[in-house]
């Protein structure tokens, strides 16, 4: 249904609604909250990665002076062994609060045990000391293919492994196995000339976002429960906190503050309840904020996975059969991204004889939590190498290959529906062309490499209202918390619509009792869904402006025409006025206008990308430069360009970080030992060239604009695309990530 | 984070006095990216800070080609990098001041704090050694004594200072004839890392510029405190530059090395990385006396 190309709002780069307020430092984030009588709170963590809560004493905590109130998972109320469905993934409700406050056992090293409020950060943190807990400590098990074992220690004794609709009869880490499959790969071998399989590990990485989480609550005596945080989703806080606290959603009111960075982490609630809870038992407000440590010890970093791939393709370059095995690591409760993995990892290929096998499995780690694409970058890892060892074996350009073997519109998938359309053949001709492909490498020891990544988008629900102002301008109001630009890129959906400028969109990000329902700032369908809310909204604002014309000058309403922000009736008198005359106007046409959007598309419309990266490696240390790199992604339409070169920048950067040095590193107990930005090494600016983002459009049909999301596929490409430029740089395939100095030397046969 | 005491001192005598009441629960302050850190994080509880970046001693910063440097042990990096001619005269302490942290922890981090903080790791110290830096070390009694700085540390975070006693200031010999230095450190990334190995060294070269005179190297990261590898050093006296020379010596570095697994680095890397990094330490230091 996209409509006419000739935009006025659309395709151009404003500065953006909450750009002053950013740049001076003015933007309120949660940390900044203030009010009368706020009490502090902080989290007793347990030590110990895995072990049984046998007592707590809270007593001492208690009687110390200044401290006001100490909750264990004892405060929560009794709730039934019940999956509650939160926007976006169901959840076990026992498991959400477990993992808010262990109740028997503790299940990594960070899970917060218990919480204190008193008068000053500083006295809670005395009082934390004088809580004693008494463990009783377990083996812990770290390693997906460790836990998968017959042998391994249990996390949960009473879990048994879904396999394929069955439950299995022995307890077990692994909490599930499916399978998809199509066709008959063994005859797909049989026909291909060339037959690749190749093992891959990576290991738990985090988001990094820059800002912790953080909140601060109310509860009032009349039982409303306010709560000022930093969130991807409002309503998803509202869900959770209500299921976990079991009040009803109605007395939960989320004001979200400013965020600075989610990336998917910033959806599942930890200190958020607990800020409650403490308000709860206090009467008074409490905050609650989190530390860069507790923040990598204790929230949702995305999986260490294990997977290994198949694939067989005839001398001229077609895929014959494809398989993959992923095991992926759900952190201490299940739940891993292992189905999107599955969903994802053949994606951009037609492949009419194949297997997808994915088990989700338990370990002592946090319970991992979304991360831009959850799942498919570990799974394009796999599959992006697999792909480039046969293109060398068979002597093609890996282009061409991926051109030869695209998938079209309507192929089915191994997991059974249809492809969708997407501009992939367009990405992969855009990186050809592209000067970066045909330039020659200089130097020694430099290669480079391509890998493409698929992600298919999420739809999900969204609200908009949109007010006219006097003055001619709008004022719209959203759910969506805005992470990478999107009140800018709703506001000028709107704008388009009324044919008014960019900056006559006030766009405010509303509390949940503000706005009507809206899904989280995820999966890539902000600007597509709540992008369509804002142009339903604009729609009937617009419509409701055609009947001010028409009152106006006394004629129908289906006489009045609307077009360039101009209003004119062609049948009677010759009128016009503009969107501004008419807002000025709306007194005496029947007060104020008010216009609603709401939106809950099927279509997202997948988006694909195509990286191309050179390195160059240091053979005496193993160190990788990443010297040039060119990413090309269909964005179907881009809104505001500039922000979606910052996505397809900014994601690209953190799936070279995961390539290069990013990694949960344990010891023998299972504690994590690099629980900090100086360990836990995320790329600085000198570890990075300017990243090339290159936008494509293939219009999204089920869009008015044609808008894909673009947020999350533009990770998944870099570490294969990396692992592919390092094996020309050596001669040696990495096979685990992240290629850090020591094991690329490793490889290398140097160590 | 416990509370503690914040106190300026207005003089040395002042300063040592301060410590020595407190003894091991006293600390002295200088650009405080390391103590400050530490307290927070609750690795170290304090009773007493004793703030010295404000001594006229330890802020001394003068240089003269006939008696060489006097560097104020809480002179921040940023100021003796901003200065040419001791620049010139010690590029391989430069080329540690220029990389720890970044250019604001430069603001404020000292030679004298990295010294005193004696991780196995710190960049400065192999510098110092291979430059031959004499330590200046005022006691609460008004003494002061003198440490070579390879005798400094004594352990991970273990240095010989007594409670009550300062580092005042260093002193570096001037530069030698044919001579120059050169400090490099591996990390994974370009910045914001610690050193998974470092390497110093110092060579003078004869006239002809093809034979080394004496050379000192110095190890970081690879033993529980920062090494000087003196046998290695002196191995090279009056041998011929060459890859055969050269090699030898880092393959000597190895030897003597004896470096941990942890989050940074493994055993064996870090034993690869001494050849690799002594090697490229010498090199850079014989390359710097030829294009001088
Ligand atoms: C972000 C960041 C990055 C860093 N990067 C690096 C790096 O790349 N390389 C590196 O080596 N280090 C690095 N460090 C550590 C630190 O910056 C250095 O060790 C710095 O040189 C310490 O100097 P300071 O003046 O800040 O010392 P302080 O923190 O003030 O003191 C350090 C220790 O020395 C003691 N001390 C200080 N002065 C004296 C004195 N005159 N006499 C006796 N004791 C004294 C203090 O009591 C304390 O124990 C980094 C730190 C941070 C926060």
């Amino acid at each position: 249904m996209a409509e006419k190309k000739d935009y006025k709002v659309v395709g151009t780069r404003p500065i953006r609604h909450d750009g002053v307020d950013k740049v001076t430092g003015r933007a309120l984030y949660g940390a900044d909250f203030q009010t009368v009588g706020l009490l502090h709170g902080k989290v007793l963590r347990s030590p110990h990665a895995h072990a049984r809560i046998k007592s707590i004493d809270t007593s001492r905590a208690e009687a110390h002076p200044g401290v006001r109130a100490v909750v264990t998972a004892k405060d929560f109320p009794a709730v039934e062994d019940k999956i509650a469905d939160l926007g976006e993934g169901a959840a076990n409700v026992k498991d959400l609060q477990d993992n808010v406050l262990a109740g028997d056992k503790a299940l990594y090293k960070g899970h917060q045990v218990a919480a204190v409020a008193a008068i000053d950060p500083h006295t809670a943190e005395e009082a934390l000391e004088l809580i004693d807990v008494e463990y009783e400590v377990l083996p812990p098990v770290i390693k997906v293919l460790d836990a998968m074992k017959e042998d391994a220690p249990l996390l949960h004794e009473d879990m048994h492994t879904d396999e394929m609709g069955e439950k299995s009869e022995k307890p077990s880490n692994i909490a599930a196995h499916f399978q998809h499959k199509q066709g008959d790969p063994e005859k797909g071998y049989a026909e291909a000339d060339v037959v690749v399989e190749q093992e891959y590990t990576t290991e738990t990485v985090h988001q990094g976002y820059i800002e912790p989480h953080n909140a601060t609550a109310l509860y009032n005596p009349d039982g409303q429960l306010t709560i000022w945080c930093s969130t991807q989703g409002a309503f998803a806080v509202r869900g959770q906190v209500s299921e976990i606290l079991q009040i009803p959603v109605s007395k939960v009111k989320v004001v979200p503050m400013e965020i600075g960075g989610g990336f998917g982490g910033k959806i599942n609630v930890y200190i958020k309840p607990i800020a409650a809870m403490l308000s709860m038992k206090t009467g008074k407000p409490v905050k609650v904020l989190m530390s860069r440590a507790d923040v990598f010890e204790g929230t949702g970093p995305t999986p260490g996975s294990y997977v290994r791939v198949k694939m067989g393709a005839t001398n001229d370059g077609r895929i014959t059969a494809a398989e993959a095995y992923l095991a992926f690591e759900a952190g201490a409760y299940p739940g891993s991204p292992v189905g999107a993995a599955a969903f994802c990892v053949f994606s951009p290929y037609k492949v009419e004889n194949g297997t997808v096998d994915g088990y989700d499995v338990v370990v002592n780690k946090p319970k991992t939590a979304a991360y831009r694409a959850p799942g498919a970058t570990n799974a394009a890892f796999a599959a992006e190498t697999v792909i480039d060892e046969i293109c060398e074996k068979i002597g093609m350009d890996p282009l061409e290959f991926r051109i030869l073997n695209s998938a079209t519109e309507g192929d089915i998938r191994i997991d059974g529906p249809p492809a969708p359309r997407v501009g992939f053949i367009e990405t992969v001709e855009a990186a050809k062309d592209h000067p970066h492909y045909s330039a020659p490498l200089e130097g020694e020891n430099v290669g480079r490499g391509v890998a493409s990544g698929y992600w298919p988008n999420f739809g999900m629900k969204s609200s908009v209202s949109i007010n006219v102002t006097a003055d001619g301008t709008i004022s719209l109001v959203e759910g969506s918390t805005d992470i990478g630009g999107t009140r800018a890129s709703i506001a000028m959906q709107a704008a388009e619509v009324l044919g008014i400028p960019a900056e006559s969109v006030t766009p405010t990000v509303a509390d949940t009792d503000s706005v009507g329902y809206t899904d989280v700032t995820g999966g890539s369908r902000t600007a597509f869904a709540t992008g369509y809310a804002a142009y339903e909204a604009a729609q009937d604002v617009k419509q409701q402006m055609i009947e001010r014309a028409a009152k106006l000058w006394e004629v129908d309403a289906g006489e009045v025409q609307f077009a360039d922000g101009v209003f004119s009736s062609v049948n009677g008198k010759e009128q016009e006025i503009d969107f501004k005359g008419l807002a000025e106007r709306l007194d005496e046409t029947g007060g104020p206008v008010v216009g609603r959007g709401t939106a809950d598309p099927s279509q997202p419309g997948p988006s694909i990308g195509l990286h191309v990266v050179d390195v160059e490696v240091d053979p005496d240390t193993g160190k990788i430069q990443i010297l040039r790199y060119t990413a090309t992604q269909d964005a179907g339409k881009a809104i505001h360009p500039s922000y979606v070169e910052g996505q397809i920048q900014g994601g690209a950067v953190q799936g070279i970080g995961w390539a290069l040095n990013e990694e949960y590193i344990y010891n023998e107990k299972g504690e994590m030992t690099n629980a900090s930005f100086l360990d836990y090494r995320i790329p600085t600016c000198l570890d990075l060239p300017m990243i090339d983002a290159v936008i494509v459009e293939v219009p999204n049909p089920g869009h008015p604009f044609g808008v894909r999301g673009v947020g999350e596929t533009p990770i998944i490409a870099p570490p294969a695309a990396i692992a592919n430029a390092v094996y020309r740089a050596t001669g040696v395939r990495l096979k685990e990530l992240p290629m850090s100095p020591g094991r690329v030397l490793k490889a290398m046969g140097k160590i | 984070m416990r509370a503690f005491e914040y106190v300026p001192a207005k003089t040395v005598a002042e300063a040592t006095s301060l410590l020595a009441e407190k003894g091991d629960q006293a600390k002295p302050l200088a650009g405080g990216t390391d103590l400050i850190v530490m307290v927070r994080e609750n690795r170290r509880q304090l009773d007493r800070m004793v703030d010295i970046k404000d001594l006229p001693e330890t802020n001394v910063l003068s240089y003269s080609p006939d008696t060489g440097l006097e560097l104020g042990a809480a002179v921040p990096c940023h100021e003796i990098y901003a200065d040419g001619a001791i620049s010139a005269a010690y590029p391989g302490l430069i080329d540690a001041a220029k990389i720890i942290g970044g250019t604001a922890i430069q603001g404020r981090a000292s030679v004298g704090g990295n010294l005193c903080n004696a991780s196995p790791a710190a960049d400065t110290i192999p510098p110092l050694i291979v430059l031959g830096a004499i330590c200046v070390i005022a006691g609460p009694d008004g003494s002061t004594r003198e440490v070579p700085a390879e005798q400094f540390c004594t352990a991970p975070g273990q240095t010989v200072l007594e409670n009550g006693e300062l580092l005042v200031s260093f002193k570096i010999p001037p530069p030698p004839k044919n001579s120059s230095s050169f400090y490099l450190r591996f990390i994974p990334r370009n910045e914001m890392d610690i050193a998974v190995v470092g390497a110093g060294a110092s060579v003078v070269l004869d006239d002809a510029k093809t034979s080394i005179v004496s050379a000192r190297i110095s190890l970081a990261a690879v033993a529980p405190t920062p090494l000087f590898a003196e046998e290695v050093s002196d191995s090279l006296a009056g041998k011929e530059i060459s890859d055969e020379s050269i090699n030898a010596a880092a393959e000597a570095a190895q030897a003597i090395a004896s470096p941990i697994s942890d989050m940074r680095g493994t055993a064996e890397q870090r034993t690869h990385l001494v050849g690799v990094l002594t090697r490229r330490a010498l090199n850079g230091a014989i390359q710097r006396v030829k294009e001088a």
